[in-house]
């Protein structure tokens, strides 16, 4: 495959690549660029953002996920190219030296490049933008003296011009071709192409972010056959709203999405916040979260809460299903052949929707239970529920025993002391290294209760304790 | 003055560039091959038989090595000689390497090493505490029991018994670099560029592999991403693969583990199980504790003992004890190897000790801060009376420690009334009591915690560093030492002591990578002791130059040796005054010699290890931290809000470095006792053995108040221009934020809470349902 992007300003072709392979490790081993680290190959620690520029703006995002038939026609900036041509230090690199942000030095390339990513875009929330950024030894308060020293200083020229350059279309998009390394690679340019194609090979693998096929690589060791690269779909990239709906389509990026979701869904937006971290939202898809099928993904427990419908395209036929129908078992699913999700649909609008995440960590973990509540009241009585969770059992899953419970009852203590048992009916969590399953079902009731507290004006979130 | 000021790290710019060389950076020649391990699927066995025919066939594989290809030692213990790089008839943990897979690309080797049939009979494995100690499964042969007086009689006689038992996980380092070694074979011998802390020890293990001498092998390190212990000992077995594959192929060969392999192949943080029981007055003093320390070891013996060690020697942490038993059990088990790690022992023998103040203070209802200074030491000199006249005469006699080290720098009484000022510590806590009484979903909590850290090796034998300093004729100075880099700014800080020796600025001065072939047998840079013995034989060489400079230019000036001053990058003799450089030139005109060696050993300390009874320490470093915390009761989930710690690095060489150290050891402490959980399941495998399971502090989570001071005092001792060892000691500050969690915990009812580490939500979940009795 032939593959142009422009890196570190300057335009590179390759020529016969491997569509599949790492863009680490081709900058590592082939472009000789050993300025973005491998701290862990599986998109957790950072060490190996770039800034990725394309038609959607610029990025951070985690090399090790991302495969060079990702980056055709996109702009590509590593450690090595945020100084300006004259060799003058971008103002975050010099702000990490004033302000002794770098110790041992291992994972500063990329927090470098994520704190340039979020200096190019404005954007100042740094403990959101470098959550995907693991540091050892600095304890971040340097990282962030840092960050704050440099965020009023103006954008650096040559990145600015980068991101209105024109970089063309993608040189080979919508065509199918053998590929060293790889049985087939195609490139649809739209969701019809995507449909023909993946009818015609339903065998292939379907790689919108790569979040999570680029480990079926670098970690499962696996060969991935036939690949359909879905980033030249941009009629599935959007989001639109009509009669109280939003229609979501399946490439959209978790970032996008959570931009979007701001002002219709807030809580959900507020999940998204803690979807793994920036680089990985970059360039991981709605579609591809609930594709992937992992029973504590995020985002399946809140769309099921929401009553989302999916939409799968099989070749010209399309059907609608409801979410929580489309999960039959452990990574089992509601999905034929040569069918994908091309959109998903929730209400535009659900004020009593809540949802939390609980994990180890605030930041950028796995869920041990992710817990959506979407309850509807009309004069204190509950009218609606709709409940569901992940991690609790095989599959995203509603809670309707607990929901059964609720449903026309008054919205008080005494009804959720009520209900709460019946989510020890809905459930039988198992036990693994993110939480014991008597602790998912405590966490579970938890969540239950701090649903009625928030409701009642009481302080339930340890994020809104100020010291 | 160079010394004293806060300069960036060394590597700074080259960091932030991207254009800092680690290991695997190193461009290599063409040919080189690529090295993985083949690892033991079950965590003890025997083994029956090893096909390999599949690993052989993948393409790109150039050879497979196993145990019986070894050509001489099997062998990359840092003690005891009974740790095999490759397994011999029987595996001991699920994750030890058997085999060897030598290929032309990292990614070949690793898809072939999971290609073996391996036939293993499984054997009985021992995997907790319980079942080691059940076995009987002892290093050294039995417990190492120190004592003091006769506790239990102290205990019996006292008004009031508090008992408990806390279990304390371990912790994998995560250095953001992995295990990484690039051997390249030579005429005569091997060169090996290592990410380890310890390269003599690799050149050692080396040697031994190969049979060859020590002078034919060298190991150069320039910096490593990340250390913490985690490469004291366990880079040992990339370095040796990677020299055993290249001898065996005659190419270079390098071997970087992939993240998962190596959180499964290497040791981590030992896991403790302490069980207490303290007598007290009811004031709360302690008048007899006993302490048991179960250690879980792993496979192999490493460097454990020195640690359970160390745990011991912090079991008083900041208290007076009079009478004091420690029964430490070193045990073995069918699991990774436990090793070094950042305090070695003295962080889990510290938070030993602290969770006896803090069940001490909770069952007698004493306020838990004036619990710990009614137990402190004392301080050897009267508060205010420290200044003018002869300080020894007004001093008490310094209090012992329970193995007779006399603590006789006690600054924590002052640090602590400090910091509870500065930090508003009394005000907070009524405050935080008060909040707590109106929310009923959220708690609140806030603890002390002071730390009290011995620096030396208690091998008192580890004490010694060697330098070797050159002055060129323009007056620009290479300086050579033991120690290696990792991220805490040792290079930095010697580079400043140099250039304070001879007057000059830092640009003057550029610091080699650490050779063996430049100065030999040195000891691990650990201990926190990088600076300490390191500086101080950069200082002696220096002095030597300058010295041997100074009679020069004394005799042509006609002036005493002793008043040439060395100052601003000038040189002043009699009425002269020149640059270094003409300095430099002129001695190298007479044929004066401008390269010298410098060697230190530290001074005072002596150690029987058998009675632990001695001095094992040169001094003291003192700190303490103040954290607050807020927890959900329905969830556990919780937030460090706010820290404040006072740290004690002596007259600091450089106070920004010191401050990073001290902010990322909280940070990295509290990450222990919080979100850091290591799981293995019950056939031994581990189960977080990536960054997506295995959660270290991630930015959010640090304090988000966060005030750090340093105290500033001078070493009482003569340290390195009078500052302390900075390195370990910050971790133990994280301390109390385990403590802040206990107590936020106990907030929600009367009972203990016996809050366990880490305090996963998970945790705090079950010691908020324990306080309430539920």
């Amino acid at each position: 495959m032939d593959i142009t992007f422009l890196l570190n300003g300057e335009t590179r072709h390759l020529t016969d690549a491997d569509p599949t392979a790492s863009l680490l490790d081709w900058l590592r081993d082939s472009a000789g660029l050993r300025g973005t680290k491998e701290g862990c190959n599986e998109g957790d620690c950072g060490a190996c953002t770039v800034l990725l520029t394309d038609a959607a703006g610029a990025r951070a995002v985690n090399a090790c996920l991302l495969m060079l038939g990702q980056i055709d026609g996109c702009a590509l900036r590593t450690v090595e190219g945020l100084a300006a041509p004259d060799g003058s230090l971008h103002p975050v690199q010099q702000a990490l030296i004033d302000h002794h942000g770098s110790q041992c030095g291992f994972c500063t390339p990329g927090i470098a490049v994520s704190l340039a990513a979020a200096h190019l875009t404005g954007c100042r929330d740094h403990d959101d933008i470098l959550a995907g950024n693991l540091c050892r030894c600095t304890g971040y308060a340097p990282i962030i003296r840092a960050a704050k020293a440099a965020q009023a200083a103006p954008v650096p020229a040559h990145l600015l011009t980068e991101t209105a350059r024109d970089l063309g279309k993608p040189s080979s998009g919508g065509r199918g071709q053998t590929a060293p390394g790889t049985a087939f690679a195609a490139w649809p340019d739209s969701a019809d192409a995507l449909a023909a194609a993946f009818l015609a090979r339903p065998d292939a693998t379907l790689i919108a972010g790569a979040t999570d096929v680029a480990l079926w690589q670098t970690k499962a060791l696996r060969d991935l056959g036939d690949v359909i690269f879905l980033n030249g779909c941009k009629d599935m990239q959007s989001i639109s709203q009509a009669a109280g709906e939003l229609r979501i389509g399946a490439g959209v990026t978790m970032s996008a999405l959570r931009r979007a979701l701001e002002n219709h869904h807030p809580a959900f937006a507020a999940l998204l916040r803690r979807f793994a971290s920036e680089q990985v939202r970059n360039a991981a898809t709605i579609g591809g979260n609930i594709a992937n099928g992992s029973p504590i993904a995020d985002t399946p427990p809140v769309l099921i809460a929401l009553g989302a419908r999916l939409t799968l395209r099989r070749g010209t036929a399309r059907r609608d299903i409801a979410l929580q129908d489309f999960y039959l078992g452990y990574r089992q699913q509601d999905r034929a052949p040569g069918e994908f999700i091309e959109a998903i649909t929730t209400p535009a609008s659900a004020p009593g929707l809540r949802v939390w995440k609980l994990s180890k960590r605030f930041d950028q973990d796995i869920s041990a239970v992710c817990g959506a509540f979407n309850l509807t009241c009309d004069a204190g009585v509950i009218t609606a529920a709709r409940v569901a969770f992940g991690g609790m059992a095989a599959t995203p899953k509603r809670a309707t025993a607990f929901e059964a419970a609720l449903i026309g009852q008054a919205f008080t203590e005494a009804t959720f002391q009520v209900a709460i048992p019946a989510l020890a009916d809905d459930f039988q969590p198992i036990s693994d290294m993110r939480a014991s399953a008597d602790y998912r079902l405590r966490a579970a009731q938890g969540m239950a209760l701090r649903y009625l507290h928030e409701a009642q004006g009481l302080p339930v979130s340890v994020l809104e304790v100020a010291p | 003055m160079s010394i004293r000021e806060p300069h960036p790290h060394d590597s700074a710019r080259l960091h932030v560039t991207g254009a800092a060389r680690y290991t695997d950076d190193i461009p290599t020649p063409a040919g080189t091959l690529h090295l993985a391990f083949g690892l033991s699927p079950v965590a003890h066995g025997r083994i029956e038989a090893l096909d390999l025919s599949a690993v052989r066939a993948v393409p790109g594989v150039v050879a497979v090595l196993t145990a019986a290809d070894l050509p001489h030692g099997n062998d990359v213990s840092p003690s005891v000689h009974d740790e095999p790089l490759l397994a011999q008839g029987h595996v001991h943990y699920a994750g030890q390497p058997v085999f060897l897979v030598v290929a032309r690309s990292h990614i070949a080797a690793r898809k072939a090493a999971r290609r073996a049939q391996i036939d293993i009979t499984p054997l009985p494995a021992i995997l907790t505490l319980d079942q080691a100690l059940a076995a009987g499964a002892w290093f050294e042969g039995g417990p190492v029991i120190w004592a003091r007086g006769d506790a239990a009689a102290a205990i019996a006689a006292a008004p009031r018994v508090v008992e408990g038992r806390i279990e304390i996980g371990g912790q994998e380092h995560f250095y953001l670099e992995g295990q990484v070694a690039l051997a390249l074979p030579e005429d005569e011998g091997i060169t090996v560029h290592a990410s380890t802390q310890h390269p003599s020890e690799v050149q050692h293990k080396l040697a031994e592999a190969l049979g060859l001498p020590l002078h034919s092998v060298r190991v150069e390190v320039r910096r490593m991403g990340g250390a913490f212990g985690g490469k004291e000992s366990q880079g040992n077995a990339p370095a040796v693969a990677a020299a055993i594959a290249a001898r065996a192929t005659g190419r270079p060969c390098k071997m970087r583990y992939d993240r998962d392999d190596d959180m499964i192949i290497t040791g981590k943080r030992h896991d403790f199980r302490i069980d207490y029981r303290a007598g007290v007055d009811e004031a709360g003093r302690i008048l007899g504790l006993e302490f048991r320390h179960l250690v879980r070891c792993g496979w192999a013996q490493d460097l454990s003992a020195a640690i359970a060690d160390r745990a011991m020697l912090h079991a008083d942490n900041a208290y007076f004890i009079p009478a004091m038993r420690i029964e430490s059990h070193r045990l073995r088990s069918n699991t990774q190897s436990a090793t070094a790690f950042r305090g070695f022992g003295g962080p889990q023998g510290m938070l030993g000790v602290e969770r006896v103040m803090d069940h001490i203070a909770h069952d007698l209802g004493i306020e838990p801060v004036t619990l710990r200074r009614a137990n402190f030491y004392a301080a050897p000199v009267a508060t205010g009376e420290a200044s003018g006249g002869d300080i020894s005469a007004k001093m008490n006699a310094p209090q012992e420690t329970h193995y007779g080290q006399k603590v006789d720098d006690f600054i924590l009484p002052e640090m602590v009334a400090e910091l509870t000022k500065s930090a508003a510590y009394e005000a907070r806590r009524a405050e935080i009591e008060a909040w707590n009484s109106r929310n009923p979903i959220l708690k609140r909590g806030i603890a002390l915690s002071p730390v009290k850290f011995g620096i030396a090796f208690t091998l008192t034998h580890l004490n010694q560093a060697g330098a070797l300093v050159h002055v060129y004729t323009d007056g620009s100075i290479r300086l050579n030492h033991g120690g290696t880099e990792m991220g805490q700014g040792l290079q930095r800080k010697v580079a400043q002591i140099a250039a304070a020796a001879f007057g000059v600025g830092l640009d003057a001065v550029q610091v080699s990578a650490t050779d063996t072939a430049k100065v030999p047998n040195t000891s691990a840079t650990a201990a926190s002791s990088g600076t300490d013995l390191n500086g101080a034989a950069v200082q002696a060489a220096c002095a030597t130059i300058r010295g041997r400079i100074a009679a020069h230019l004394a005799a042509h000036h006609g002036c005493a040796p002793a008043e040439v001053h060395f100052a601003g990058g000038r040189v002043f003799a009699g009425d002269a005054e020149m640059s270094f450089a003409e300095a430099v030139q002129a001695a190298y005109m007479a044929r004066v010699s401008l390269s010298a060696t410098g060697f230190y050993a530290t001074p005072k300390i002596t150690w029987d290890r058998t009675a632990g009874r001695g001095r094992p320490f040169f001094y003291y470093a003192y700190g303490a931290a103040i954290t607050e915390v807020v927890i959900d009761t329905l969830t556990g989930e919780n937030r460090i809000l706010r820290a404040d710690i006072v740290h004690d690095a002596g007259a600091s060489l450089n106070p920004a470095l010191d401050i990073g150290q001290i902010e990322g050891g909280y940070v990295q402490g509290a990450g222990w006792l919080t979100t850091e959980e290591l799981v293995w399941d019950d056939q031994g495998r581990l189960l977080t053995h990536a960054p997506s399971t295995y959660k270290i502090p991630a930015c959010s989570d640090r304090p988000r108040v966060f005030n750090v001071a340093l105290w500033g005092a001078e070493a009482r001792e003569e340290t390195i221009h009078r500052s302390k060892a900075v390195g370990e000691p910050p971790l133990m500050l994280g301390i109390s934020a385990h403590l802040a969690l206990s107590a936020a915990c106990a907030a929600c009812g009367p009972h203990w809470p016996d809050l366990r580490a880490p305090a996963t939500p998970e945790a705090v979940l079950a010691a908020v349902h324990r306080a309430r009795g539920a």
